[in-house]
């Protein structure tokens, strides 16, 4: 399962780029392979701000619902635009073209909640 | 996976290709290979595969009305064609469904009857209780592997492999010469597009699937796309708008009850109609991508709880949501708008007629 070395990951298969002061958001390979074809995504509004890991988009798959929480407190910069007709661009491409929204990030040592790639590697590892 | 789970005479061909195993009525099933929207794709404009073999049959012998056969399925039999099928219910006495099934008139007094696989042993205690004693009565569900070849091409592909099967008409049947085997084929399926379903000796289960594969336009389909596929031309699924404690009127089954003849629920069915049913299934299309699920519940315009879904997906023909569910008799009016989800989230969509593809190459 492909997983980036510099991104940083949730428990709930989140992943988070962080660029100085601002994160892209998406969900990793094992979360878009668990939920199967994505039909729709629930994207939040710009200027949303949202705690670290509360819910601020929704993914549905043919198969079932699943709530995506932000990794890192913020504020929204951008959301995907794209996924409202393309959703399935996160089955494509998780970790780039599927993108969900970019936030600026309110606290930096949130990280210290993150797993790196090999943190996540060995989560993954240790629930399949 | 559970151990005790059973297993079809395809399931080390479901693993060696990677699909995705899951528990359905205490079978271990396939329910994805590729993915579902790919499958459900395979099957509306090539042909895909589908074990089936988990589905129970019995098969009967004598007089249907007088070994008692003919009263514990809702539609008409005893003047059924023989090599033809007819689809129908088992009632409780309240009404209910037991199962939903297909009858086959093997010979004038010779009846297989295929049901589904979690109500199979329910299913053969119930009819066994009600048969004439004596009656001849084989429970050959384990003995009987099944593939449904399902979609447009369906045809052209099994017909080198069983000549002849192109002169079956929509729900008939016959025997054919296959892979060596005699076997029962019937033009049925449960997607909406032209198919047979396959009967055929259990061991030999696996050969007959990998020869079929060999076929360019043939790939394997999974329960999840065949659960997309059914929705799609709104038919039932047991468990979901069939239940036992259902009437088999508010699932909306009334082309498939005969009253002129006598059968089980007849009574409490007669009787719900004078009184008027209290719910009715709908269909409805959400005016958005979002998916209706199962156990959401359904609102009017006014945002009233008026029911709750029993089958929903994502539409990949009209792109949108789609959902049956049960409502209120009164809110069921087409084209009425109503919500579905819960009391945190709404999402709007319009009932519809239960059908949602309507062009399938079923018929042709």
């Amino acid at each position: 399962m492909e997983i980036i070395d510099h991104y940083l990951y949730t428990k709930e298969h989140e992943w988070i780029n962080i660029e100085e002061n601002q994160g892209t958001i998406g969900i990793s390979e094992y979360a878009q392979s668990s939920l199967g074809d994505i039909t729709f995504v629930e994207l939040p509004a710009a200027d949303d701000e949202f705690d670290q890991a509360a819910q601020f988009a929704s993914v549905e798959s043919v198969k079932a619902a699943s709530d995506i929480y932000s990794p890192m407190s913020g504020k929204i910069i951008e959301v995907n635009e794209d996924l409202v007709e393309e959703p399935e661009l996160i089955n494509k491409s998780a970790y780039e073209n599927g993108w969900i929204a970019k936030i600026k990030l309110a606290d930096l040592s949130e990280t210290e909640d993150l797993m790196t790639a090999d943190d996540y590697r060995k989560f993954l590892e240790s629930i399949v | 996976m559970q151990a005790t789970l059973q297993k079809t005479p395809l399931y080390d061909n479901h693993t060696s290709l990677d699909a995705r195993i899951v528990e359905f009525g205490g079978w271990a099933m396939p329910v994805q290979y590729d993915g579902i929207l790919a499958e459900y794709k395979q099957t509306r404009t090539h042909t895909a595969l589908f074990d089936i073999s988990h589905m129970g049959e019995f098969i009967m012998e004598g007089d249907c009305v007088e070994i008692g056969l003919d009263r514990l399925v809702t539609s008409a039999i005893a003047d059924m064609p023989i090599k033809s099928c007819r689809y129908g219910a088992m009632l409780n006495e309240q009404g209910g469904v037991l199962d939903d099934l297909i009858v086959f008139r093997i010979e004038k007094e010779k009846w297989f009857i295929v049901v589904n696989a979690s109500t199979t042993e329910k299913d053969a205690q119930h009819i066994q209780k009600h048969l004439k004693p004596g009656t001849t009565f084989q429970d050959v569900s384990l003995k009987t592997g099944k593939i449904d070849i399902q979609g447009p091409l369906a045809r052209e592909v099994l017909s080198p492999l069983a000549p002849g099967i192109e002169k079956l008409n929509f729900y008939t049947f016959d025997h054919f010469d296959l892979l060596g085997q005699h076997v029962l084929i019937s033009r049925t399926g449960y997607t909406g597009e032209l198919g047979y379903e396959i009967y055929f000796p259990w061991e030999h289960t696996p050969e007959l699937w990998q020869k079929l594969l060999e076929h360019k336009h043939v790939k394997p389909a999974g329960l999840g796309a065949r659960d997309l596929l059914r929705l799609e031309v709104g038919y039932s699924l047991y468990g979901h708008e069939l239940d036992e404690n259902t009437s088999v009127l508010e699932s909306g089954l009334n082309r498939f009850i005969d009253f002129k003849k006598n059968f089980f629920g007849k009574e409490s069915l007669l009787k719900q109609k004078e009184s008027g049913l209290k719910r009715k299934l709908i269909g409805f299309i959400a005016d958005s991508r979002r998916s209706p699920r199962q156990g959401h519940k359904i609102y009017s315009e006014s945002q009233d709880e008026i029911g709750e879904v029993t089958s929903g997906s994502f539409s990949p023909h009209l792109q949108k949501g789609i959902g049956l569910g049960f409502v209120l008799t009164e809110e069921g009016i087409r084209d009425k708008k109503i919500f579905f989800g819960n009391d945190k989230n709404k999402i709007p969509a319009i009932i519809t007629p239960k059908i949602f593809y309507k062009n399938g190459s079923l018929k042709d």
